[in-house]
């Protein structure tokens, strides 16, 4: 019987579909997160705001909160000033709203967020495929293979969990070039070691099991009873904690990025915009905030479908579900 | 019990002896030399040549490692081309800074970590109980750098009650000796508060497990039929094993702890190791982040030791 569905892994994957819809829907219904507008009239606005964008046919563009026709000239509010430019000259006047606001380059804040979490999502996901193929390849020559392997292969994980992982990421990308591929490298280095317990767990257990000792028994090659029989029973717990180390590989890029050694800009990362609006914060209060709540949520959601999958695993999912 | 320790303290020196070969491997493989960032680049190619030979470049790779090797080991790190300083002087006075903040830090964050769990094993699954589980929660999911702002935008500029950044005021050299400890104290409130934020829903998440998990044993059912108080079960028969395997997480967390910090010290422009290394990296100012990587590996390391050594001693049943 399979257990009731867990609260918690309801919340974190409601929240991750959210999630997820925004980030795959946004590209049709928001504004390029690289079109940087006219600075003067468009930068630093407020969430839910609308500018008018004035196409020149000199190939600029002007950006004001408002526009007025007036002999034959079209004025524009652009920031702290009305500007005037000829009505012939004028190609196109659109208005754009600002969802969430705008950036110090007259960006849309709520695309630039978006696609920072497609690179923040799709960061964590590569690394965390790096780290649980090398973490699983590991776990499996511990818990299968000759001891002096096992102590070895141990004694490697004990060392790289003393390592404080954001001082040597710091270190190695002051040296090499950062680039997004560089990241998510860096990080897979550093997260494999839970995974590689786990599974050197889950098969010392199954190497007394009945079935394993059958499949051996039968003549099965090692390499095909640890991926055929064995891996199907690690997955349970592995998602769970795949699930965590997502959320902390969020948390660690968010944290490189803030101190630019990260993603590198103009390429948006919630740690990077969190990092430029802390700098304006004083004139515009959700260039931080609004990074930061998002990878709150990010990494509460993948927390909670964690919690979830242990309680459901456990069996315990408390009182209610 | 001495075998095991003495290997893991083996085990400890083969981890700061790998950290150290790595970065300096990593680092010489790194396009451009000492020379060429500590000279201007007008200066006569002789000089630099001279330059050169001063700092032994033009040796070969393994003679360079062996060199620094044996000099790290006797503490001597060379000479930091940031402050124009020898190494171990700069990092001799970073490293208590950091101690300071990471001990009052954890400290705190263990304080209030044991405070939430107890009072959500006191009731567990009640509504104040899942109150708190959620808040634990995304207290785990908040960035370092977003508190660190968050408190620093809310208590330092919007209400000024504490200072905004670094750890002593500029008149504090002339203030009597403990002016200058409630000063310093003063500094410490928003960066230590950060750690423990950011740490304390780990600490409440595993002792409210752990606890849970001791209340169902026998020891503690007995106690109760015996007529002790569910408060006296929870503080006096269940906590003291309950804290136990807190001892292994919180060694485990060490990492994170000095990770955290790093953030925190450049947000609160706090002078430690943290603060340090970011300007040693953003200077590229090789011998000192190199250094700096060793050191705070080894503290890592050795904070582990420690709570392994301490785990020993509160188990009796470990000491074999």
């Amino acid at each position: 019987m399979t257990p009731p569905w867990s609260r918690r892994l309801q919340a974190g994957l409601t929240l991750l579909a959210c999630e997820v819809v925004a980030v795959v829907a946004a590209p049709f219904l928001l504004p390029d997160p690289n079109q940087i507008q006219d600075p003067r009239g468009a930068s630093l606005l407020p969430p839910l705001s609308r500018v008018w964008i004035v196409s020149l046919a000199d190939g600029t563009s002007w950006a004001g909160s408002e526009v007025r026709r007036q002999e034959g000239k079209l004025f524009v509010y652009r920031g702290r000033s009305w500007e005037g430019a000829e009505e012939t000259a004028v190609v196109s006047v659109q208005p754009q709203w600002y969802l969430l606001g705008s950036d110090t380059l007259g960006r849309d804040v709520a695309s630039r967020l978006v696609a920072a979490g497609r690179i923040s999502l799709a960061v964590g996901l590569l690394a965390l495929g790096l780290a649980v193929t090398w973490g699983t390849g590991v776990g499996l020559a511990a818990g299968l293979g000759p001891p002096w392997l096992d102590r070895l292969l141990m004694a490697l994980v004990d060392a790289a969990l003393a390592v404080p992982v954001l001082f040597v990421l710091l270190a190695a990308s002051a040296f090499l070039r950062p680039s997004l591929a560089t990241v998510v490298f860096m990080l897979a280095l550093f997260s494999w070691m839970g995974v590689a317990r786990l599974v050197r767990g889950q098969a010392l257990v199954a190497r007394e099991q009945p079935w394993f000792l059958a499949a051996r028994g039968l003549g099965l090659p090692p390499l095909t009873v640890a991926t055929v029989h064995l891996l199907p029973h690690t997955l349970t717990p592995l998602t769970a904690d795949a699930a965590l180390r997502l959320a902390d590989l969020i948390l660690l890029e968010a944290a490189l990025s803030f101190l630019g050694f990260g993603v590198p800009p103009p390429v948006p990362s919630w740690g990077n915009m969190a990092a430029e609006g802390f700098e304006v914060w004083r004139l515009a209060w959700w260039l931080p905030l609004l990074p930061g709540l998002a990878i709150t949520v990010t990494v509460l959601a993948f927390a909670l479908i964690a919690d979830g999958l242990g309680e459901m695993a456990r069996g315990d999912a408390g009182p209610r579900g | 019990m001495k075998a095991h320790l003495f290997r893991r303290f083996l085990a400890s020196a083969l981890v700061i002896w790998l950290v150290a070969t790595a970065t300096f491997f990593l680092i010489s493989m790194a396009p451009g030399d000492l020379a060429s960032k500590l000279a201007d680049p007008r200066i006569a190619p002789s000089a630099r040549e001279r330059l050169r030979e001063q700092f032994g470049l033009q040796d070969p790779w393994w003679e360079r490692y062996l060199r620094w090797l044996s000099r790290a080991a006797t503490g001597d790190f060379g000479y930091s081309l940031l402050f124009r300083r020898p190494v171990g002087a700069v990092l001799g006075e970073a490293l208590p800074n950091t101690a300071l903040l990471a001990g009052v830090g954890l400290a705190l964050e263990l304080v209030m970590g044991l405070a939430i769990g107890l009072i959500q094993a006191y009731r567990p699954h009640s509504g104040f109980d899942r109150l708190l589980s959620a808040l634990t929660l995304t207290a785990y999911a908040l960035p370092t750098f977003a508190v660190a702002s968050g408190l620093l935008v809310l208590f330092a500029y919007t209400f000024p009650l504490f200072p905004p950044s670094h750890m002593a005021s500029p008149e504090a050299a002339h203030l009597p000796y403990w002016a200058r400890v409630g000063d310093t104290l003063r500094h410490l409130v928003l960066p230590a508060l950060t750690i423990a934020i950011t740490g304390c829903g780990a600490v409440a998440r595993y002792l409210r497990g752990s606890l849970l998990d001791e209340q169902r044993r026998g020891y503690v059912l007995f106690a109760l039929a015996r007529g002790c108080s569910t408060r006296r079960a929870l503080v006096v028969h269940a906590l003291p094993n309950a804290l136990l395997p807190l001892l292994t997480v919180i060694g485990l967390s060490l990492p994170f702890l000095v990770s955290g910090s790093l953030v925190i010290e450049v947000i609160f422009s706090w002078p430690g190791m943290g603060q340090v290394f970011y300007s040693a990296v953003t200077a590229r100012d090789v011998p000192l982040i190199q250094a700096c990587t060793v050191v705070i590996t080894a503290a890592v390391v050795a904070g582990n030791w420690l709570a392994d050594l301490a785990y020993n001693v509160a188990d009796p049943r470990v000491r074999v």
